[in-house]
């Protein structure tokens, strides 16, 4: 019943001459879940869209389990699709809504009852079998959408921005419930996600996309820790990594003892990035840089601050993340520290990362 | 009007009252004379009050006519009528919610074309069409039919544009969910589209029966078998006797009984589209 995805240089342009994919090599494992994430713009619901069959593929191959997949109809492919807006069928009750699909393919009617009570059940809207869609909160429209892919017991879910017409409160909790069924079905799942918090803790691998190209493929921590690219570094983590030119550091205050550190980097490096979150107030054991910068502004955010502070000599601008909350007033001058390994090399002109030495396909290419 | 004064409510409501009398009084004044002996128009003023005959108008109406008029029992006519505004109404629905799903959801060469040519015949009622119309269906052998009566009348640009417009604003992704469940395009059009246009269809279906049951010109032009008058017309044979004054008793009561079939389809639909107004809101 499951099957892995397998994507080989899939190009998707548009009649216009628009090219929205541009050649995506992917493979997903079977039982996996693998999150497409990225900016508006990037190509992930277009490529969602192919592996659907709602967007016609112009090159490359599309395998689902051992087939090729890329002539048939959705219905053929053996996936299930939840989308943004729910797309629930509004005339049909709860139920009807469930059992199209099933009915469709000619199941028969208890097994159809069967199947649909299973997945209500597994959702918690049984109760709302009966109703119809406008008589339902938006969390629940989210159920009963997740339960249509759900009866339909496919070899693949696809997920197109479920969680982002929910108020914050509900999405994290239907979040963990996504992640919990995926889990526990272990089906294979596509989740196309902008939200990079969500793409973190969902997948069990991350496809960031950037302008119809895949940037980086890892798990969650792998990118977070190692991004490949300046974008990577930029679109994962909140507050974004801090991004430094080199040159601020060698220059101004304090500029002989960093050379020192910083000998060596990689030769090409340019930038350095910086996690908000490796920027210490307290000075740590081992080599480290010494900052200081007058802090600009305080934003308190329960239990942890974000202290926006400008680097003396240089007022290259730079986030903090503190936990707690510091004693301190905007205008003072902070001294902070940070240590040779928290420093993320890249390239000044390519942005791509420079001490990796698992090195993507496209850097190799 | 955010404030209920008792005077400018008082005015309201004359001005809604001397509106309404307007345009009931023709109303009144053709059931009441309906309703008279047969001398009565003679007298040269119209009675305002309802005489004592009509049962007896009205069953010669239903039952035998004015055949010297030339005019078949109203009761037939009323069924001709009836099956040529059901005809037209129901082939205008088919056709246009057809082709407003094929212009919507089907890309094909000429689409727009295609749209457009449907869209310019907008332009060409009946009436500026209906020599040439009338020697094809002389041509074709259909006068004194009921094809001849409704399938000239049949396409209508402005229902297939009303549905377009419509399908236009269903979600696409209604459609893409269709076909992830396995739905064809029929299929999607009988279980998905059709329902979400009930609505449309019937405000449609009141507005069509009405242009098929009022249509005049065309029957009187493709009927000279008085088996095939429908009634809009045939009351006006009535009115032209060739000998003799107009019957006038006899033939309003015609037109109160070609009148109400139209009412009776409002009241009917409106209730069906009032509850598809407050059910498939979304």
């Amino acid at each position: 019943m499951m099957a892995s995805i397998k994507l080989e240089g899939l190009e998707k342009t548009y009649p216009g001459g628009v090219q929205a994919v541009k050649g995506v090599d992917l493979e997903v494992a079977d039982g996996e879940f693998v999150v497409l994430v990225g900016p508006s713009g990037c190509g992930k619901s277009t490529l969602l869209r192919m592996v659907a069959g709602l967007e016609t593929i112009s090159a490359g191959a599309l395998y689902i389990g051992e087939r090729r997949v890329n002539e048939l109809e959705p219905a053929q492919r053996d996936i299930a699709m939840v989308f943004q807006n729910y797309a629930l069928y509004p005339h049909m009750t709860v139920f009807d809504n469930l059992a199209y699909g099933l009915k469709n393919r000619g199941f028969k009617r208890d097994e159809i009852r069967r199947r649909v009570e299973e997945a209500a059940r597994m959702l918690e809207i049984e109760a709302f079998l009966p109703r119809k869609p406008r008589q339902l909160s938006g969390g629940q429209r989210q159920r009963v959408a997740m339960g249509r892919a759900l009866v339909r017991e496919p070899a693949v879910f696809l997920f197109d921005e479920p969680l982002s017409n929910l108020d914050a409160k509900l999405r994290v909790q239907m979040r963990v419930e996504i992640k919990r069924l995926q889990r526990r079905l272990k089906t294979t799942s596509l989740y196309v996600t902008h939200d990079q918090l969500e793409a973190m803790t969902l997948g069990d691998r991350l496809v960031v996309l950037n302008g119809g190209r895949i940037e980086q493929v890892g798990t969650p921590m792998e990118i977070y820790a190692r991004p490949a690219s300046l974008f990577v570094a930029t679109f994962i983590g909140s507050p974004a990594m801090n991004l430094l030119p080199l040159g601020a550091l060698l220059s101004g205050p304090g500029a002989a003892s960093h050379g020192a550190l910083l000998g060596d980097l990689p030769p090409g490096t340019g930038i350095l990035g910086i996690r908000p979150d490796a920027l210490r107030l307290e000075a740590p054991h081992g080599p480290h840089l010494t900052l200081s910068a007058t802090l600009e502004l305080f934003e308190a955010a329960g239990a942890e601050s974000h202290l926006h502070v400008r680097l003396a000599g240089s007022g290259q601008p730079l986030v903090i993340r503190t936990a707690g909350q510091p004693r301190m007033t905007e205008g003072e001058m902070l001294r902070f520290h940070v240590t040779r390994d928290a420093l993320h090399p890249f390239h000044r002109e390519t942005g791509r990362r420079l001490d990796d030495t698992l090195k993507t396909k496209e850097q190799a290419a | 009007m955010v404030e209920h004064r008792p005077l400018s409510q008082l005015a309201a409501h004359l001005i809604l009252i001397a509106g309404v009398a307007l345009v009931l009084f023709p109303v009144y004044i053709a059931i009441v004379a309906s309703t008279q002996a047969p001398g009565e128009f003679l007298r040269g003023t119209l009675p305002l009050m309802p005489g004592g005959h009509a049962l007896e108008n009205y069953r010669t109406m239903w039952e035998s006519g004015l055949s010297r008029a030339g005019a078949p029992p109203v009761g037939q006519m009323l069924f001709n009528s009836l099956v040529m505004a059901l005809a037209i109404t129901v082939g205008k629905l088919v056709i246009s919610l057809l082709s407003a799903f094929a212009i919507v959801y089907f890309r094909f060469p000429f689409r727009l074309f295609f749209f457009w040519l449907i869209f310019v015949t907008l332009m060409l009622p009946v009436e500026v069409r209906i020599i040439p119309t009338f020697q094809v269906v002389a041509d074709l052998g259909m006068l004194n039919s009921f094809a001849g009566l409704s399938i000239p009348l049949i396409a209508s640009a402005t229902a297939t544009f009303l549905f377009r417009q419509f399908f236009m604003t269903v979600p696409e992704e209604l459609l893409e969910a269709a076909r992830v469940d396995g739905a064809g395009p029929l299929r999607f059009f009988k279980d998905i589209l059709l329902p979400l246009s009930v609505t449309n269809i019937a405000a449609l279906f009141v507005i069509l029966f009405i242009y098929g049951w009022n249509q005049y010109l065309w029957p009187l032009l493709i009927t000279t078998d008085s088996d095939y008058y429908t009634v809009v017309m045939g009351i006006q044979r009535m009115t032209t006797a060739a000998d003799g004054d107009p019957q006038w008793h006899l033939v309003m009561a015609a037109v109160v009984m070609a009148a109400l079939p139209p009412v009776l389809v409002i009241l009917f639909m409106q209730r069906l589209f009032v509850k598809g107004l407050t059910e498939t809101e979304k």
